[in-house]
């Protein structure tokens, strides 16, 4: 990044000369430090996965989850900080609940992502404020099927088949588009998730990982749930198995 | 001129002019905007009538028609009154039947709430009994109550539960409640057939009692529906039921004459 | 408790006493209205427009009080002129009456409104939705509103079958009205009716004076008083028949 220390990096309220705003350039890299986080849209569902880092073995199993329900059939994955993911899951729990007491019914993932990237974006204006240190994955099936979108910390969002952010999402975006979104099933996809997600991580320079998986679409009778332990356990003996193949 | 002739002769009324033949004076009326203070409103208008429950061997079971009245008008015949709150627990609604809806979309955020957490826990039957009381008191103290009576009834943790909330926020518990009518009509042939026997009676006899209730309900109720639903919560989780037709018997009235002595 | 308070009516409000109506069909649904509009007995409008249009598919009949269930109609027409431009798409009915039923469940202390949502949209069909005083929100395959449709209940009842096409439908709908106007004091005037399916919708009205006839009671006779000598002095009292 030419620039650095120009005096043009202090604040999300600057521009740069050159029409840049680094304090968003560098939001986008604390993300790329976190594990990877990847979604899938197959025909009849979404899955989500991630590869959450263990910093500490005093840590105990499954706490501090990154993938969170919004609503009942919304599932969120994020990547970067983690306590700024939980802050945008509770304003997608609150823009969801908001939407289901004025209209009665459930809210669509466009709808969701549509209100929370003018949130992310609000906080990319004022020089006392800092952008989002998270990429967001969002997963749901709702009226129109399924549907996955990104948010960056620039609060643009974009509709994907696979997405995958974090540390290790070069090779998961390669693994990703040799998959044929349309033809898999959801089960299909949870193995191609934990394969994807055991295949980034990095075991020469990381520590311990832990896979988080869940779903949502028929399997689930439309509502967003993590994995089931058989389904899951199969999955990561799966992946691991692979591994040994590809290596 | 006074153009009613029975007002001829008689003293005049200066207060009313019906013509306006000649002017009176009259002062301004006192207006005071808060004399009746704030009125809410109150009274229900398209009302459900009585919900039965009670409890059986494996779990609950609750009875409602599908009758809302508007007034004497038996104006909607296809309401559900029976509603399931997350997975272990039904509510059944007499009284206002907006109020009953609104209470509906209270809980469901409040389930969907509960949800997102993903913390493992979820609401039972106790716990939304409890919520619904304080909802219902909060209101009343506001004296803009809801107005309903509610039963709220569910299977947990291998244990039943089976509660009652009314617009006052009083609440009770027993093995059979009913409300509204058949407070009155069901309660002593519920009491009978259940209460001390709530750990012998299958889903089966639960079902006959309740059917039987709602019949004698239909008979004797001006409110009521000759169609009704029935909720089951037991182990295996909240059902439902279709519509189902109470049938009606008749026959034994077709040689009463008069009332008293006649007999032709 | 019994009685229902329906004239809850401000001082010196104009009344939508009214026979209104909407019945779904497979392509789309009908709603119709009367024409009368009264403060008291007064016919303050005998060619009111009593369908409102609230977006492109989707249409309310008003009854209860004319200020409010416009000022109400209002609101949701622009919620949902707001709600398709933040969408992109047209609003389901079923998004509709949820706005209609807010209004009127929040703020039943002080409105006096009876609404009948229907339209049709591309997720649901056509649709009929409900929403009676107090506030409530109910789905009906018919509804009828207003202080003439207690004296038609029964005839809907008796006349109502699934399955019937446009012209069955809008035929119903007529009758209906009409026999509603013809006994309702404060109903009356023409009716007016909407066809509201996924192409087009359109209007159709009819005459006051081309209305549906029933049963319109006895043909009542005149009677000659002979003017004779004998009789001058025993002008009979005027007793019916």
């Amino acid at each position: 990044m030419t620039s650095i220390g120009t005096g043009y990096d202090l604040s999300a309220s600057t521009y740069s000369p050159d029409g840049r705003i680094f304090q968003v350039e560098y939001a986008n890299k604390a993300v790329e430090n976190s594990g990877t986080a990847i979604g899938l849209r197959v025909k009849d569902g979404v899955v989500l996965a991630v590869e959450k880092v263990v910093h500490s073995k005093l840590l105990v199993p499954e706490s501090n989850r990154r993938i969170q329900t919004i609503d009942k059939h919304v599932g969120l994955a994020s990547a970067g900080y983690l306590a700024d993911g939980r802050n945008l899951s509770n304003r997608a729990r609150d823009e969801a609940s908001g939407f289901r007491e004025n209209y009665r019914s459930p809210p669509t993932l466009q709808y969701i992502v549509d209100r929370l990237g003018l949130y992310v974006q609000a906080y990319t204006l004022y020089s006392s404020v800092r952008p989002f240190g998270c990429s967001t994955i969002l997963g749901a099936v709702d009226k129109n099927g399924p549907a996955l979108y990104v948010i960056e910390p620039s609060g643009v969002a974009y509709g994907y088949r696979g997405a995958a952010v974090g540390k290790g999402r070069q090779l998961a975006k390669t693994e990703l588009e040799k998959l044929k979104f349309d033809e898999l099933s959801m089960r299909e996809a949870v193995m191609e998730a934990a394969r994807i997600i055991y295949l980034v991580h990095d075991d020469a320079k990381e520590k311990d990982f832990e896979l988080e998986m869940s779903w949502v679409g028929t399997e689930t009778n439309g509502v967003h749930l993590p994995v089931p332990k058989d389904l899951f356990d199969e999955a990561s003996r799966k992946a691991k198995a692979a591994l040994e193949d590809f290596e | 001129m006074d153009h009613f002739p029975t007002n001829w002769g008689r003293p005049r009324n200066d207060a009313f002019d019906a013509y306006g033949t000649y002017p009176i004076h009259q002062r301004a009326p006192v207006k005071d905007t808060f004399a009746e203070g704030v009125q809410h409103t109150q009274q229900p208008i398209v009302t459900g009538t009585s919900v039965l429950a009670i409890q059986y061997k494996d779990g609950i079971m609750m009875a409602a028609d599908n009758l809302a009245s508007y007034g004497s008008l038996a104006r909607f015949k296809d309401v559900r009154r029976l509603h399931a709150v997350g997975t272990s627990t039904v509510i059944g609604a007499s009284g206002d039947m907006s109020d009953f809806q609104a209470i509906q979309s209270i809980l469901d955020d409040l389930v969907t709430d509960e949800f997102t957490h993903g913390d493992g826990h979820d609401l039972g039957p106790a716990e939304v009994h409890e919520y619904l009381s304080r909802v219902m008191y909060a209101r009343r103290s506001k004296i803009n109550p809801l107005w309903n009576s509610l039963l709220v009834g569910g299977f947990r943790d291998g244990k039943r539960f089976l509660g009652y909330v009314d617009l006052l926020g009083t609440t009770y518990s027993a093995p059979s409640i009913a409300t509204g009518y058949g407070a009155y009509i069901a309660i002593p042939l519920l009491r009978a057939a259940v209460d001390g026997k709530q750990d012998q009676l299958t889903e089966e006899n639960a079902k006959k009692i309740l059917h039987e209730c709602m019949r004698v309900l239909f008979y004797r109720d001006a409110r009521s529906l000759d169609k009704y639903q029935i909720a089951t919560v037991s182990a295996a989780g909240v059902t439902i039921s279709d519509q189902i037709q109470i049938e009606t018997a008749w026959g034994f009235a077709e040689g009463i004459r008069g009332y008293g002595a006649q007999t032709q | 408790m019994e009685t229902i308070d329906i004239a809850r009516l401000k001082s010196g409000e104009v009344n939508l006493g009214t026979s209104i109506m909407a019945v779904q069909f497979k392509d789309g649904v009908v709603v119709g209205a009367d024409s009368r509009t009264t403060t008291g007995s007064y016919i303050a409008n005998r060619v009111t427009d009593k369908l409102t249009h609230v977006h492109e598919r989707i249409y309310c009949c008003r009854s209860g009080s004319a200020a409010d269930t416009q000022a109400i109609a209002d609101i949701v027409h622009y919620y949902l002129q707001l709600h398709t431009q933040m969408s992109g798409s047209p609003p389901p009915v079923h998004t509709a009456a949820t706005m209609f039923q807010k209004l009127c469940y929040e703020n039943k202390d002080a409105l006096s409104a009876g609404i009948i949502v229907a339209g049709w949209d591309k997720e649901a069909g056509p649709s009929v939705y409900n929403i009676p005083l107090g506030g409530g929100l109910f789905k009906q395959p018919w509804a009828i509103g207003g202080s003439g449709s207690t004296y038609v209940y029964g005839y809907c009842d008796a006349t109502y079958q699934e399955g019937w096409d446009r012209d069955q439908t809008v035929e119903f709908v007529k009758n209906t009205l009409a026999l509603a106007m013809s006994r309702d004091g404060s109903s009356g005037g023409v009716i007016r009716m909407c066809v509201i399916t996924e192409d087009k919708v359109e209007r159709l009205f009819v005459p006051g004076d081309q209305l549906p006839k029933f049963w319109q009671g006895k043909e009542v006779l005149g009677s000659e008083v002979p003017r004779s000598a004998e009789l001058a002095g025993a002008v009979a009292m005027a007793v019916d028949a």
